[in-house]
């Protein structure tokens, strides 16, 4: 027996501020799945994460999100989030006075005697034991961001995690990190029963690949996807000729 | 001697009148003043138990005494209690002190004068007693000591007057917790003197914990001499009618240092002014000033004064504040005077709403909104108070947690 797809978006158009981004887009997950979205500067991508999590700005004018089986486009964020949607975000935002620690601690959404001993051991996976005191993000460098959103959506733990240029500004070394991480949230560490977790991944350079088994990738463009398949394949032929190929392909 | 006593009273009467500098105006004879009583000195267990226990979420611990260094409690006019746990602590009534050392008196009213309003004049005309504090050269406090001001009397006015003496190269730290029971209105009128010889550290930390009725009005003066640091916490969460102070730190010696952090909450309906005042008049010395408001509803003024006139001054004023709900105001006044080259002065305020960008983010996470709102504005208030001993830190953290479990 098939199962039931975790994500379904069907015609989804969604306006920002006025002006209409993503025009009837449609996109499947399916549990244990990892998808990659590449794209241009601009094309949506951000877009379209930050909708699925459900962010009020990026307003719904057509088309449905379903997740686990229920329509959750006029969902609110944190209902959409307990009920196992993660994100990771390009640009999130400083929280002045709100502790690393304690947000790490809210995303566990427990309060036993193991939470605490969770916080460090997660914190340590991640390398960001001394940041544990600071506020989150505040002064935070590109690559120490990276490692803060894994870390928070290690302790959340979500279903489907989004996860918006995990990679970008993160050096060399972290790399592996962050891709092990990546690996964590999605639960490929673990036994293959557990691998029903399912991502997202949007990325630029592709190098997230090298550390994280996706097995489809889309080209998100023009508030579409323009283009489905192999993920390696369309690296190298983003890489060779550019997004342009992609809007000449779209046209045969 | 007598002659200055004399010369203080007909300056007293000849203010009893004078409105204050800012701030709404009290109309005192509507509230029954009430004679200075000779301090009883009973055991805290005879405070009576509700007392005891209100006074908890202001920092004041009367059950148990192991953590602190000293303990001081006054009900209305009349000091009840005083004891110290320390060798080199004074602890004492301000009539006691001026009675048992014939210096005390050079210090009355020469930090704060006593015509500065009616309310200065109303607590010298009533002769005031308070608390004396003192901690001899050298000698560092290893428990904060604790002062109480209760006020349990309806429509009556409490006068305090405090001196408190850290000595050269000495360390005091002071809780005190003001507070009031429910038999409202009321007048609270507090002066503080304070003297930091050279080197000597004070930390003042005063939790306000009044009632919708009361009216407020303390006036608090430090004198800092060389190297020394007064450091003035200030918190005020509860609903009160009124309550107008404007602290002023005189930072006279070289390297003089004053900190005023304010944590200040005004629900609907009161109004609350208040303000930090450094004047920098030494090499080198310098002020910070942080003041974290909340509107829900009430109306804040929240002002910064610094005026620096030597070589090397520094200070900085930061007022930052946040208006909840829709109705509710906070006016910022941050000011600043340089009188020469040569000083570094700057302040920044910023008044405005919670971030949504910030609340939807925590709500990613799976927070409610109010969780969310609750957290931010609880990290917020939670101003990290450099060079405050750990234990203090606590405290006051501890205080201004009691006081959040109101608002929220
Ligand atoms: N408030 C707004 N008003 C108008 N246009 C907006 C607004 N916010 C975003 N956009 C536009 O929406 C488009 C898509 O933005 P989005 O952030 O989703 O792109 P992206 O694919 O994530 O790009 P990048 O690779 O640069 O991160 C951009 O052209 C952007 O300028
Ligand atoms: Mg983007």
């Amino acid at each position: 027996m098939e199962k039931a797809v975790l994500l379904e978006i069907s015609n989804l158009t969604v306006t920002v501020d006025g002006r209409e981004i993503l025009h009837s887009l449609n996109l499947a997950v399916n549990p244990g799945e990892t998808a990659v979205i590449f794209g241009p500067n601009g094309g949506g991508k951000t877009t379209l994460l930050m909708t699925i999590m459900g962010f009020p700005r990026y307003r719904v004018t057509g088309g449905s999100i379903t997740f686990k089986g229920q329509d959750i486009t006029n969902m609110p964020v944190d209902e959409r989030a307990r009920l196992g949607i993660g994100i990771s975000f390009q640009r999130p935002p400083v929280v002045r006075g709100v502790k690393m620690h304690d947000m790490v601690l809210a995303c566990l959404r427990r309060d036993d005697k193991e939470a605490e001993e969770l916080v460090t051991a997660l914190a340590e996976k991640s390398h960001m034991t001394n940041f544990l005191g600071r506020n989150i993000n505040a002064g935070f460098s590109g690559g120490e961001t990276k490692r803060s959103e894994m870390l928070q959506l290690l302790a959340q733990g979500p279903d489907l995690a989004l996860l918006d240029e995990p990679e970008s500004g993160v050096d060399l070394e972290n790399i592996s990190l962050i891709g092990q991480l990546i690996n964590e949230v999605l639960g490929k560490t673990h036994p293959i029963r557990e691998r029903s977790r399912s991502g997202l991944i949007i990325s630029h350079t592709g190098h997230i690949l090298d550390y994280v088994n996706a097995r489809t990738g889309y080209v998100l463009c023009g508030g579409q996807i323009i283009c489905d398949g192999d993920p390696h394949d369309m690296l190298n032929t983003i890489k060779a000729k550019g997004y342009q190929e992609c809007v000449v392909c779209l046209k045969k | 001697m007598l002659e200055e006593v004399r010369k203080r009273q007909e300056q007293a009467l000849a203010a009893r009148d004078k409105k204050a500098a800012v701030g709404d105006d009290v109309d005192l004879s509507k509230f029954e003043s009430h004679v200075t009583q000779a301090p009883q000195n009973v055991a805290t267990g005879a405070i009576p138990a509700d007392v005891r226990q209100s006074v908890l979420s202001t920092g004041v611990m009367l059950d148990d005494l192991s953590q602190r260094s000293g303990t001081f409690v006054q009900i209305d006019n009349q000091p009840m209690h005083m004891a110290v746990a320390q060798d080199g602590i004074e602890v004492m009534a301000t009539s006691e002190a001026l009675a048992k050392y014939d210096w005390v008196k050079d210090y009355l009213w020469k930090a704060v004068k006593v015509d500065t309003d009616k309310f200065t004049a109303h607590t010298e005309i009533n002769q005031a007693d308070g608390y004396f504090m003192r901690a001899l050269p050298g000698v560092k406090t290893t428990y904060p000591v604790q002062a109480c001001l209760y006020m349990s009397r309806a429509r009556a006015i409490q006068d305090i007057h405090n001196i408190v003496i850290a000595e050269e190269g000495s360390e005091l730290h002071i809780i005190t917790g003001c507070s009031s029971s429910g038999h409202e209105p009321g007048v609270h009128l507090g002066v503080s003197e304070f003297f930091i010889k050279k080197g000597a550290k004070v930390t003042f930390t005063m939790i306000h914990s009044w009632a919708p009725d009361v009216e407020v009005r303390p006036r608090t003066t430090a004198i800092i001499e060389q190297d020394g640091l007064f450091m003035s916490n200030f918190v005020i969460m509860r609903p009160v009618h009124s309550m107008q102070s404007n602290p002023t730190a005189y930072c006279m010696g070289e390297n003089a240092t004053a900190r005023f952090n304010s944590v200040i909450v005004a629900t609907l309906g009161s109004k609350i002014d208040v303000g930090s005042r450094a004047i920098l008049s030494a090499k080198g010395a310098k002020t910070e000033m942080i003041a974290r408001t909340i509107s829900a509803g009430g109306e804040i003024i929240s002002r910064g004064y610094i005026e620096a006139s030597e070589l090397e001054t520094k200070g900085h004023l930061e007022c930052r504040g946040l208006i909840l709900g829709e109705h509710g105001s906070i006016h910022a006044i941050p000011e600043i005077k340089g009188n020469r080259a040569g000083v570094d002065l700057s302040h920044e305020a910023a008044v405005g709403k919670i971030a949504e960008e910030e609340v939807e983010y925590l709500m990613a996470r799976g927070l409610t909104r109010d969780e969310s709102t609750a957290a931010i504005i609880r990290g917020f208030l939670k101003v990290d108070i450099q060079g405050l001993p750990p234990m203090l830190n606590a405290e006051m953290q501890r205080a201004v947690k009691q006081s959040e479990a109101d608002l929220f």
